[in-house]
């Protein structure tokens, strides 16, 4: 199984923000490098990214697995969108500066290589910001700072749920894969297309058949002991906003209004160092 | 006598009728449990006992729909009335699986469920659980997730994520199922604390009787085909034979005692065996003992599976398993005993192929099995998980068992007439066309071993086969094992926490402690030796103290002795 | 509408299922980010059988919370999809009544079949690229290439997992009557 990227118990002033501010930063910052394409403004969220990562004292062998992942996953989408279209940057520049033909209809120009680094970049905003995320936000806070945030608690109690019962899911998931391996089912990738998905079921079967009669016993549980019977429930874990959780929402919806400021400004998205 | 008391639950003339069945499940209940009391509330499966305690947290009729006629009282509410949050105020209940009833990420956050739902504000949550926590010992694990528990915390938390509503009754719903012996005793000995601290009144439903009456019980209530067919002190009741005659196991001392002829008499208190006065029976048990026929050690083949000097970590640091060697012999049925964490299952997983080893060797059959895939493995070495829902796979008996030769390649002809072969074997053939759902829990179980011995396997290793089940499913699932062994040439290894299992049915029993090997022998050596026992979270059994106590030096000798006479009792009873 | 306990923990339990099968996946061509993803098979499983709601927030929450915990970026233009074809095949859950046993019919099999061919091109015929184009400013011919992959790839395993898993279900857990033992 691959390794997750998973919380860790640690002293530093990100571990101590609420995990509310976390939320809605991670949030707030999502939508921001969503919606820029300015050059300048994604560099500056990298390079933000980056010592907030310092920061929050992330070991790189939390998070090395996983990033060589999307490594992987970054060089083939970025080459996909060159064989798709070699000159999508140049209709987003509207000029063409040619650097050296490549084959048959394929030019490099520098408004490709420019666009293609823009969004390789914009892809990399968000990463530093999931890895902090994960790694500094207790997860029992998730689902009191969802709430937090208004989503109803009855959907936000459902990632909680979600969180306790990963490992018990992915324990079960494996003793069944192995005791049907026993029995010379196996998931490899040889045989038969049809045959391999059959597999799967009488693998997966058991496992979501067992999960049903879970999502019972937990549902009894939770009716006996007065889930849902008021209109609002409190947390446990819900944390105090602080001097700093204040300062830290101020910056970030500070950030994101200084973007689409800049946005409305350029009257484009983009950056356009070409004219 | 009772007359001056309030009681603090009462049924009159209760009758309840699911909407989906057409017989009603419990047929005029009259009842009335008195403020301060311990009542055990035993009978076998279909019994009733679970609905009647449904009754109590108001689970029905809310939840299950159905009819109900007569009138409940419960702390001078109605549950139907107060509903399913409102009697979750009144009446705590802890249900038999911990892990379902552990919502939440953390300790303190689950012992906190119900105040959050209550949206008590949060300093006054903080102060309840600090409370909670520190009567239940939790405070240390308060942070604790519940993969880091042991079973006796999960209990705990459980206990603690009720006993914050300041309740008036604790239900327990089979608190012992998934116990090993020992956390179960201390189990029930915190039961007792808690209720005689809060002066709370206790029901435990449970078919473990001798574990539940490890500490004072006022009542027992006894249930069958949906009617109260005793209701008495266990003094009382345990000098009847009302327990076995309605499918609940007598504590074995008692049987014991029962076998030797001894008439049993309610001023000697049976209800423990501490407490008991053995004086009248003591002349009787050492007369039957001595007339016995001593217990023959079973005859043993060669060996077919051999374990030698097996290391195993799963993170390279902490040794899970250490220096594990032990021989299984040709038909023999061995239990695997210990603790959770003790190591049993990475052992078993381990034999399987589902790990590799650090170091040591698995020989079958005199070759090392290493270079051998799990699949390849699973031909010589099957491997039947705790729950039959866990490994059914296809909505059709037939299907299901044939899938492991249908996936191998066998021709559809081959595999009918398998199928059809160990269908007969394992006295499913009469069902043969039925879907699996139409299945009883125990056909199930045998539908899933049928799967495997369908390979025809050297070896069988069995996950916990009767766990969580009662006296009457545990005799059907174990007897099946007997008849197998007795039709096929297979060698079974059972991971288990049952000492009766072990005691009854079992050759030999091997046990685990903190990954070492610290006893092999056969099971009433190892559950009359104390030492062994403390160390591994067994129990001695209480045949052990009998014969202690009437003076029989030979322990093990005299557990065997009554076990044989109980197996050959019971042949007579199946025979005639 | 209104979420019940059930449906609740069918998100909770739900989205953890669908979390723990992200990496299993079965290989079709040889060509990376093409195999069939048995987790989708789950979404419409638990949509059919718990309603809309309950599908929208599995995918939504499993795909985003999958995302994040294996690879450690959050695709949201391939997140918000997701919830799509959880919601849309939820919709039929009452005529389904898969925790009844009751699914397992001609007339079931084609409207399942149906609601997930149509949920999964709205998805990622439409939604996935339009939102790719939109916060990415990739290429059209490239996101409705990849949109297309993925539609044909779902509609296969959907169709063929989801629905074994459902006919399974319903046969397995729902009763049966009048069957008699044969010598």
């Amino acid at each position: 199984m691959a390794r997750m990227i998973s919380y860790e118990d640690k002293d530093t002033p990100i571990h101590k923000l609420s995990g509310f501010t976390k939320l809605v930063f991670f949030i707030v910052w999502c939508m921001a490098s969503a919606l820029t394409f300015d050059t300048r403004v994604l560099i500056l969220m990298l390079v933000m990214g980056f010592a907030i990562y310092a920061v929050s004292g992330t070991k790189w062998n939390q998070v090395s697995t996983v990033f060589k992942a999307i490594m992987i996953f970054m060089v083939i989408n970025l080459t996909c969108i060159f064989f798709f279209a070699p000159y999508q940057g140049c209709e987003i520049y509207g000029t063409r500066t040619e650097i050296a033909h490549l084959f048959g209809n394929y030019t490099l120009t520098k408004e490709q290589l420019f666009y293609e680094m823009n969004v390789f970049i914009k892809y990399f905003t968000v990463i530093p910001a999931v890895f902090i995320f994960l790694v500094t936000t207790n997860p029992s806070e998730l689902a009191a700072s969802l709430n937090g945030i208004g989503v109803p608690y009855s959907i936000a109690y459902s990632l909680e749920i979600a969180l306790r019962y990963i490992p018990d899911v992915q324990d079960e998931f494996i003793r069944i894969r192995n005791a049907q391996e026993a029995r010379g089912i196996e998931m490899s990738n040889k045989g038969k297309l049809l045959d391999r998905i059959k597999n799967t079921a009488s693998i997966i079967f058991p496992l979501l058949f067992s999960s049903m009669e879970r999502i019972e016993v937990v549902s009894n549980a939770m009716e006996l002991r007065g889930f849902g019977k008021k209109p609002k429930r409190t947390w446990y874990s819900r944390r105090k906003l602080k001097a700093a959780d204040f300062l830290v929402l101020a910056f970030i919806i500070l950030f994101f209004a200084g973007t689409v400021a800049l946005t409305i400004k350029n009257g484009s998205r983009f950056y356009n160092p070409f004219v | 006598m009772e007359s001056d008391r309030e009681p603090i639950i009462e049924f009159n003339n209760v009758s309840f009728k699911y909407r989906v069945q057409t017989e009603p499940t419990l047929k005029d209940i009259n009842l009335r449990i008195y403020k301060g009391e311990k009542i055990l509330i035993a009978g076998q499966s279909g019994s009733g006992k679970s609905t009647l305690a449904h009754c109590l947290n108001a689970l029905i009729p809310c939840s299950y729909p159905g009819d109900m006629t007569g009138t409940i009282t419960v702390d001078g509410k109605d549950p139907s009335k107060l509903g399913v949050f409102g009697m979750s105020q009144i009446v705590g209940t802890v249900l038999q699986d911990t892990d379902g009833q552990f919502i939440a990420l953390t300790v303190a956050e689950d012992i906190s469920f119900a105040l959050e739902n209550d949206c008590v504000p949060q300093d006054e949550i903080f102060n309840k659980i600090r409370e909670v926590g520190g009567k239940l010992e939790l405070l240390q694990v308060m942070r604790n997730s519940p993969g880091a528990l042991s079973g006796g915390q999960k209990q705990r938390v459980s206990l603690g994520g009720v006993m914050v509503c300041d309740v008036k009754i604790l239900l327990f719903d089979e608190p012992l199922a998934n116990l090993d012996p020992a956390t179960g005793k201390r189990t029930i000995a915190l039961i007792d604390e808690i209720m005689k601290r809060e002066d709370l009144t206790v029901v435990i439903i449970e078919h473990r009787l001798e574990d539940v009456l490890y500490r004072d019980v006022d009542r027992v209530i006894l249930m069958d085909g949906g009617r109260i067919i005793a209701d008495k002190t266990p003094d009382e009741l345990l000098c009847t034979d009302l327990l076995p005659v309605n499918g609940i196991r007598e504590p074995l001392y008692v049987a014991a005692l029962k076998a030797a002829g001894a008439k049993l008499m309610p001023e000697s208190h049976p209800m423990h065996m501490e407490t008991l006065d053995i004086e009248p029976y003591r002349d009787t048990v050492k007369k039957w003992y001595h007339s016995m026929p001593a217990h023959e050690k079973p005859k043993t083949g060669e060996t077919v599976l051999s374990v030698q000097n097996l290391n195993f970590s799963y993170d390279g640091s902490r040794q899970i398993l250490k220096d594990v060697s032990f021989d299984i012999k040709k038909g023999e049925m061995v239990a695997l005993v210990g603790k959770n964490g003790a190591g049993k299952s990475t052992l078993a997983s381990l034999i399987c192929g589902f790990h590799k080893p650090d170091s040591g060797t698995i020989l079958l059959e005199g070759s090392d099995i290493s270079p051998l895939s799990i699949k390849e493995r699973g031909e010589k070495i099957g491997f039947c998980m705790q729950s039959p829902n866990q490994m059914i796979s296809k909505p059709m008996i037939m299907e299901e068992v044939g899938l492991g030769l249908t996936v191998r390649g066998a021709s559809p002809k081959e595999v009918y007439d398998k199928v059809c072969d160990i269908l007969k074997i394992c006295g499913l053939y009469p069902f043969r066309n039925w879907p699996v759902s139409a299945l009883s829990f125990g056909q199930k179980k045998r539908v899933s071993i049928a799967s495997i011995l369908v390979m025809n396997p050297e070896i069988l290793i069995l996950d916990e086969p009767t766990a969580g089940q009662d006296y009457m499913h545990y005799t059907e699932i174990m007897e099946f094992l007997q008849e197998i062994r007795r039709k096929l040439p297979i060698t079974i290894i059972m991971i288990t926490h049952d000492m009766h299992l072990m005691l009854e049915y079992t050759d030999r029993t091997l046990v685990l402690t903190d990954g070492q090997l610290i006893k092999d022998a056969t099971p009433y050596e190892v559950l009359t030796d104390s030492a062994v026992c403390d160390r591994a979270y067994l129990k001695t059994t209480s045949l052990y103290d009998l014969a202690v106590s009437c003076g029989i030096d030979d322990t093990g000798e005299f557990a065997a002795r009554f076990i044989d006479f109980e197996r050959s009792k019971g042949k007579e009873v199946s025979h005639g | 509408m209104k979420i019940g306990i059930k449906e609740v923990v069918a998100m909770g339990i739900g989205t953890a299922l669908f979390v723990v099968l992200t990496n299993v996946q079965i290989p079709v061509f040889i060509v990376p980010n093409t195999a069939l993803q048995p987790r989708m098979a789950i979404l419409a499983f638990l949509a059919a059988a718990f309603g809309p709601i309950v599908g929208a927030v599995v995918g939504f929450l499993g795909h985003a919370l999958g995302d994040a915990v294996f690879y450690g970026s959050v695709w949201w233009s391939w997140v918000i999809p997701e919830a799509v074809v959880g919601a849309a095949i939820g919709i039929f859950a009452k005529k389904f009544a898969v925790k009844e046993g009751g699914f397992a019919n001609g007339m079931n099999l084609i409207i399942f079949n149906a609601v997930q061919i149509v949920a999964n091109a709205v998805a990622w015929i439409l939604c996935a690229p339009v939102l790719d184009i939109v916060i990415y400013k990739e290429p059209a011919n490239k996101v409705f290439s990849q949109g297309a992959v993925a539609f044909v790839l779902n509609i296969i395993i959907i169709g063929i997992l989801g629905t074994i898993l459902l006919l399974a279900y319903s046969k397995i857990a729902g009763g049966s009557s009048e069957l008699k033992a044969e010598e």
